[in-house]
Order: C-alpha cells, then structure tokens, then sequence
C-alpha cells in the first residue's frame, strides 16, 4: 500500500488551485443561489405550488451548477504538465483523481449544502425538512461532481469541451437526481435518502477509476 | 544498484499516426552512465523518454526500470499560481522528502524570486523550479527531455554539475538534446 502523502498533496494542491483562480471556485454556488432565487419569482410566491415545483427545479440546478467548472479541473494539470508527474507516481492515479474531485467538492459543493437553510426560506420549505434537504444535496452534489470529474477528465485534452462534459455527465445524474427529488417528499425522505446514498457510494466506488482511466489516455 | 542496469528496453518500437518511429531499439543505462538522445526534430526523442517514463505504452517491446525516475517533460509543470517554494514544498511533502525547498531552491539560484508566482517568472527561473525538483528526492534514473531549454549560461553550467553529481553517485541520466552539452562523456543514441 502506498503512503497517503502524495494524496494529501494532491488534495490540497488542488484546495490550492482552487482558490488561486479567484471568484472561479464559488461559480457553482453563485450559480446554485442564482437559480433559487430565481424560482420563487417564475413558479410564483405560494407555498404549495414552490414546494411542489421548487424542489425539483433546484435539483436542476445543483445538477447544473456542478458542471460549470469541471471543465478546468484536469484540463489545467494536463497543460502544466502536472498531470504528467502525477501519472509517474508511485501512488495510484485514481486515488489522485478522487482527492481532486474532493478537493473540489470541498471548495464548490459543501458550500452548497450550507447554502440549503437559505434556499429554503426563499421556497418556503418547512423548518422539518431543512435537515433531510441539506442531506440530499451533500449527498447528491457529491455524486454529481463524481459523475462531473469522470467527464471532466475524459474532456481534458478537449479544447471548449463544456457541451462534451454535460453530454457525458447528465446522462450518469439521473439516478441520483430522481432519488434526490424523491427525497424532498414529505413520507418517503427516509428510504429515499438510502437509495440516494446509494447512488453516491455506487460513483464513489466506480467515477476514481474512470477517470484515472480517461487521465491516461489524456496524457499518453 | 550497484551492480546491474537501472533502465533496460528491449525491442521497443513506437507509432505515431500511421508512421513508424523506430522498431527493435535496444537500449540499457548503467549506473554513473548518461545517454543522450540525438536526432531531428520528431524524430522520436521525446516518444522514447515518454516509453521510458510509463507514460505511454510501447506499440512493441518492454521496458524494465529498476527503480524510481525523476521526470523534466516539454512543460514544467508549475502551477501559474505556485510560486518556487510553494511548488517545491509541494512535491516533497508528495514524495515524502526531508529535503528543504528553500536551500534547494537557493542552490538553484532561485533565492531571489523564490516567493514570485510561476506566471510572473521567466522561462529560465521556471525551468530552474522544474530542475529543483531533481533535488528533492534521491532518484537514481534521470529522464530529461531537452532539459537546457531556456537556461542562461549559469544556468546550463549549474545543470552540468548536476548531472557530474548524480553520475558520480551511481545515477544514470538519459537526456534529449541538441547542441554539444555532456557529448565529451556519454552515449549516444541517434534516432
């Protein structure tokens, strides 16, 4: 078994990277609060129509916010030329690739979940249900930039390749999305925030070694 | 590592599109040996240190590196970000390394602009940074593609010790390059 130094290397050059490149980390979640509070204002202010309606039009949008900057997260190590010396490591590249899409969860996506409380008010959510909500969108926005960095890397050696990236992505949402939404119903968020974990630990378990796959055909 | 071959190839053969590279290449590198890769321009150099390094798998033929390599590629692998110490530091806490990234980064001649952010730096200091990563870690196989690129006439002097450093120690080196750098003491493949 390899050391777990160059893996927190990895993560935290990445924590790094992130916010070295400015405003660019909180894309997401200016995107995520940007749709929130849009909704109230398409789906109209009453409560029974934005509980009906808001909850999945947000889950959209988490899907969404958390493609915006997949573009660059490996794009930018394979120009470097950091990629390279990562693929030379000793240390499994998937393990590099999980600590990157972490890293950058912790950076774009965890903000979102402590977001929730906020969002719903603008929906009118129930107090009851702000702790499954923020539970369902860890767990959801976890699997989604899982899914996001498997495209992500098999974009990276695509110049533009954003509509590549939500091609191949969107597609691998639908599990959790449909589980997530489901969770949001008042009765069922029990069972449906188990399956929606199980849609998480299934990326978690598979997205590392595609994308590790994908980083090197990107650096061969 | 002391007796042995650090890095054996045998019958390596690399495509590129519809073209042949090269075929049945034999190549071994003994400790305190350099080798050095001669040939025009897409002739093959760097497709045979990426062979070399892992980075790309042989179309025929296998390679055997006895132990752990430094790599210096076409990019330097500096983050715009990152400045000398903060890249330095970065890869001996990857690579475990005692080494102190501020006195290796002085022996590169990096003490000055050592806090200055890699997009900030000139191509020279940037490829200094990359070179320092030689030092942090003891590695007995050098693979260096054109690594003079961008160096002063300090600079090309400072590398050459480098290298007399490493062979001494029992390293060996294998390095794309034009010009006569290291032609008076090692090999040469011409591809």
């Amino acid at each position: 078994m390899s050391s777990p130094a160059p893996i927190r290397a990895a993560f935290r050059q990445a924590i790094a990277e992130a916010w070295a490149g400015g405003a660019g980390a909180l894309l997401p979640i200016g995107f995520f609060a940007g749709a929130a509070m849009l909704v109230p204002f398409t789906v109209g202010s009453e409560a029974d129509q934005l509980a009906a309606i808001g909850t999945g039009v947000l889950w959209v949008a988490l899907a969404l916010a958390s493609l915006v900057s997949m573009e660059r997260l490996f794009q930018a190590d394979l120009e470097d030329g950091t990629l390279e010396l990562w693929a030379q490591e000793d240390c499994p590249l998937f393990l590099v690739a999980a600590a990157k899409i972490l890293a950058h969860w912790t950076v774009s996506g965890l903000p979102l979940v402590l977001l929730t409380p906020l969002i719903g008010l603008t929906l009118q959510l129930p107090a009851e249900q702000l702790l499954p909500a923020m539970l369902a969108y860890g767990l959801g926005g976890l699997a989604f930039f899982l899914w996001g960095g498997v495209a992500g890397a098999l974009a990276a050696s695509v110049p533009r390749g954003g509509l590549l990236i939500a091609l191949l992505a969107l597609p691998l949402f639908i599990p959790t999305a449909i589980f997530g939404a489901l969770a949001a119903e008042p009765g069922t968020v029990g069972p449906n925030l188990l399956f929606l974990a199980a849609t998480t630990l299934f990326a978690l378990a598979i997205a590392p070694f595609a994308a590790s796959a994908a980083l090197r055909l990107a650096v061969d | 590592m002391t007796d042995g071959l650090l890095i054996e190839a045998d019958g390596l053969g690399a495509v590129r599109g519809e073209r042949i590279l090269f075929s049945g290449l034999h190549l071994s590198l003994r400790p305190g040996e350099a080798i050095v890769l001669r040939g025009p321009n897409g002739s093959g150099k760097s497709t045979l240190l990426r062979l070399l390094a892992g980075l790309t798998a042989p179309a025929v033929g296998e390679v055997q590196p006895s132990g752990p390599h430094h790599w210096l590629g076409h990019r330097d692998g500096l983050k715009p970000y990152e400045t000398p110490r903060q890249h330095l530091r970065h890869w001996a806490r990857a690579w475990g390394s005692e080494a102190d990234p501020e006195a290796v980064a002085t022996e590169m001649g990096l003490s000055r602009p050592i806090d200055v952010p890699a997009r900030l730096l000139s191509a020279g200091q940037r490829r200094r940074t990359a070179l320092a990563r030689l030092l942090l870690d003891e590695r007995p196989i050098w693979l260096l593609d054109e690594p003079f690129t961008a160096l002063d006439t300090n600079g090309r002097d400072l590398l050459t010790s480098l290298f007399v450093e490493h062979r001494r120690k029992g390293g060996g080196i294998i390095a794309a390059l034009h010009g006569d750098a290291l032609s008076e003491t090692s090999r040469e493949v011409v591809l």
